[in-house]
């Protein structure tokens, strides 16, 4: 049931709520003179608008979800739906193809007992619809009226409106919260199912990763899960290979940034290398596919390392590096710009030179800030997908080399999650359980990270 | 206008000619002429903004910390002009040592505050030398009893009064040959106000002491030697005693006896 026809009645029906709230509102200045009313004309107006519009819309809205389930169920009911498989991809595609009929999307039926289904899907829409735009309208009229039969000089409208549009902020904001435990429980719902296939402490510690997403489920399928190369080898190419670019180079540009650089060059540097931070990911895995991995192979191969691949952890670390500088740098920046003024000319007063200042000084005293920017870029590395995919590579290896080819979290969810399995199959759903351990993971590094960065800010306010 | 007293035959530690200071466009300092005695504590007074920390700024070059800070005239420290091209500011600022208005410990440990100069300038040739280095200035600072048990905490952990005198302490490590401080009272209560004025009378004589005051009775208290500064320009220079009894300028008198500033 599509709710764009309620949708528009509701506003309709708002837009009218408003115009007569607002001339009903000026009746009451011209009525009584003297006494001014509590509120301007605009604010009765809107507060008849929202009353009427809101719940309304709320309605229209939830019940254009759930009239799915109430289309299907009925569907279901009719006798015409006996005759269905009793589950699996063709009853799927069977339902989906009737009501596409039924809606008119569809012009002809592939499958025949999709044409017999039609009749009931046609009829299941036609009342579902029906009962939700005449809900939506009751709704509507009714908050109207309601909010209308208030108007009074002295109602506090303005008040009023004030109230719901808070309630209209809070709701806002809540949206983005209750994603974030949607998506949690649905990588918890999931990842419980790979359990019962996979025992978590195979899971966490095995050290061996081969799913086959077309094998058979039998007792020995837990044997391909371990995920210790797929941990190792994230850590390895963002927590250690990009770091080991990221900090050096986005601490220096920091300190050169806010200790020696002048204003004016400040201002052109400071930008160019945000920049870099909204540089799409999937250009760094170009680069990293076509210009560094190449390289770094003929160079490998030059000084006669032979096991160098074309993809190697070396070539995606070294490119994510560059991709996070940023996030160290402006991390660092700011914290070290936030040492106090006196900090630097107590010590420049001592006869100590601009770099002692800054190493025995400033960035000491800014390091909880610093170690905070690395903490948030890890993660952030961690969650990197585009490069990996393009070039860390596909093979499961517990390995130190960084010429080797390694894999990664981020690539095996896709690997797992584009695969040919069916969607209960322990190889689809492993890609869960992956996503569960990187979110995990990802959100203690940000809480920690910001927790120092508050201890931080507190310590000098 | 430039004024400039003779005064006794002692030897000028730090003779500065003609200094004018610019911010910019926006002259800050015109023509200061001054000698300045190892014998003596020196004051600085006179209202808000005439330009005493500028001055100040000026001889151990502090200035140049701010890009928009231009100096000319000049200035000798034993006679070597500071402001010559080829001078090691970072030598001059281990021989001209500052404290500033706000106590500014680093965020270390106490001994680390005052063990950071006699590191970057290489002073101490082991533990043991360094550790002599730290309690004696400690001591002269007047903290060493208050803080002997708690030299590992942090410096920004002690009160006001504590800071300031670990700043000293910290500046005097260096073993500098003259001191310069900036209001150094401004934050501190009485009690610690005295003890800081007990501390500069201890120091008077080992090392030139500049300070610059609001306080009048400081100022009397513990300088021989005032110069009243007013609007860019040095107004008076002379023995404390005859600033603030017998003032040869109306500005100062002014000044001194609390019609303006
Ligand atoms: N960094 C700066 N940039 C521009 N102008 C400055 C700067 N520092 C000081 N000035 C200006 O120079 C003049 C003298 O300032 P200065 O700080 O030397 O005064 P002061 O005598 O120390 O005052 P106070 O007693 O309030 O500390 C003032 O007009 C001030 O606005
Ligand atoms: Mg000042």
């Amino acid at each position: 049931m599509s709710p764009v026809i309620p949708l528009l009645l509701v506003l309709a029906l708002g837009v009218v709520g408003w115009l007569v709230a607002r001339a009903r509102a000026r009746t009451f200045r011209r009525s009584d003179p003297a006494r001014r009313p509590h509120s301007l004309p605009g604010y009765h107006a809107w507060f008849v608008a929202l009353c009427a519009g809101l719940p309304a819309g709320l309605f229209a809205l939830v019940w254009s979800g759930a009239s799915q389930g109430l289309v299907m169920a009925s569907v279901l009911a009719d006798p015409a739906a006996r005759d269905l498989p009793a589950f699996g991809i063709t009853r799927d595609a069977i339902l989906a193809e009737a009501r596409a009929l039924a809606t008119g999307q569809a012009e002809a039926a592939f499958h025949p007992l999709a044409r017999a289904l039609v009749p009931a899907f046609e009829h299941a829409l036609r009342l579902y619809g029906g009962v939700g735009v005449t809900a939506t309208l009751v709704l509507g009229f009714a908050g109207g009226a309601w909010a209308f039969l208030r108007l009074r000089p002295e109602f506090t409208a303005r008040t009023q409106v004030e109230r719901i549009v808070m309630g209209l902020l809070l709701g806002a904001s809540l949206v983005a919260i209750l994603t974030t435990f949607g998506i949690v429980a649905s990588l918890l719902f999931e990842t419980f199912r790979f359990f019962e296939f996979v025992s978590p402490l195979r899971f966490l510690f095995g050290t061996h990763w081969a799913p086959d997403p077309m094998a058979a489920v039998g007792p020995a399928t837990g044997e391909a899960y371990g995920a210790l190369p797929l941990f190792w080898g994230t850590l390895y190419i963002g927590a250690v290979i990009a770091m080991l670019v990221a900090i050096p180079l986005g601490l220096m540009s920091a300190i050169y940034l806010t200790q020696y650089a002048s204003p004016a060059l400040r201002r052109w540097v400071k930008p160019m290398l945000e920049i870099l931070a909204g540089v799409p990911t999937v250009v760094y895995g170009y680069f990293a596919a076509l210009t560094v991995a190449p390289a770094i192979r003929d160079a490998a191969k030059a000084i006669g390392i032979a096991s160098a691949s074309s993809e190697s952890a070396l070539a995606a670390g070294l490119v994510m590096g560059i991709m996070i500088i940023p996030f160290v740098s402006s991390m660092a920046d700011d914290s070290i710009a936030a040492v106090p003024q006196a900090m630097r000319d107590g010590s420049l007063a001592m006869g100590a030179t601009r770099y002692e200042t800054i190493r025995r000084v400033l960035v000491p005293a800014a390091l909880p800030g610093i170690v905070a920017g690395v903490m948030l870029a890890v993660s952030r590395a961690i969650g990197e997908t585009m490069i990996v995919v393009m070039a860390a590579g596909a093979t499961a290896r517990l390995t130190a080399n960084p010429f080797e080819s390694m894999t990664t979290v981020t690539f095996q969810i896709v690997a797992m999650l584009t695969g040919e399995g069916s969607f209960d199959h322990p190889a689809t759903l492993s890609a869960f359980a992956l996503g569960m351990v990187l979110f995990l993971v990802t959100l203690a590094l940000n809480f920690i990270a910001l927790r120092v960065v508050k201890r931080f800010r507190e310590a000098y306010d | 206008m430039t004024t400039f007293h003779e005064l006794d035959p002692v030897d000028a530690k730090i003779s500065a000619r003609d200094v004018s200071v610019f911010y910019g466009d926006k002259q800050a300092l015109d023509r200061v002429s001054i000698d300045i005695a190892t014998e003596y504590v020196t004051a600085f007074i006179g209202p808000s903004g005439c330009g005493k920390s500028t001055f100040l700024r000026t001889l151990n070059r502090m200035n140049d910390t701010i890009a928009s800070a231009r100096v000319e005239g000049e200035i000798r420290l034993d006679g070597e002009d500071i402001y010559r091209s080829g001078m090691d500011v970072v030598q001059l600022r281990a021989r001209v040592g500052m404290v500033f208005q706000k106590p500014n410990p680093f965020p270390k440990s106490i001994y680390e505050n005052v063990a950071y100069g006699p590191r970057i300038h290489g002073l101490a040739g082991n533990k043991a030398d360094l550790d002599a280095i730290v309690e004696r200035s400690l001591r002269r600072a007047g903290l060493w009893d208050e803080v002997k048990d708690r030299l590992a905490d942090s410096g920004t952990a002690l009160s006001g009064g504590q800071q300031q005198r670990l700043c000293i302490a910290r500046a005097i490590a260096v073993d500098p040959e003259v001191i310069l401080m900036d209001e150094p009272c401004s934050a501190l209560d009485p009690i610690a106000t005295a003890r800081i004025e007990e501390l500069i009378g201890e120091l008077k004589g080992r090392y030139a002491i500049v300070i610059v005051t609001h306080s009048m009775q400081q100022a009397a208290r513990v300088s021989q030697r005032t110069a009243f500064f007013h609007l860019g320009t040095m107004v008076e220079y002379g023995k404390t005693s005859d600033i603030f009894t017998n003032p040869r300028e109306e500005r100062t008198k002014d000044y001194i006896t609390g019609r303006y500033g």
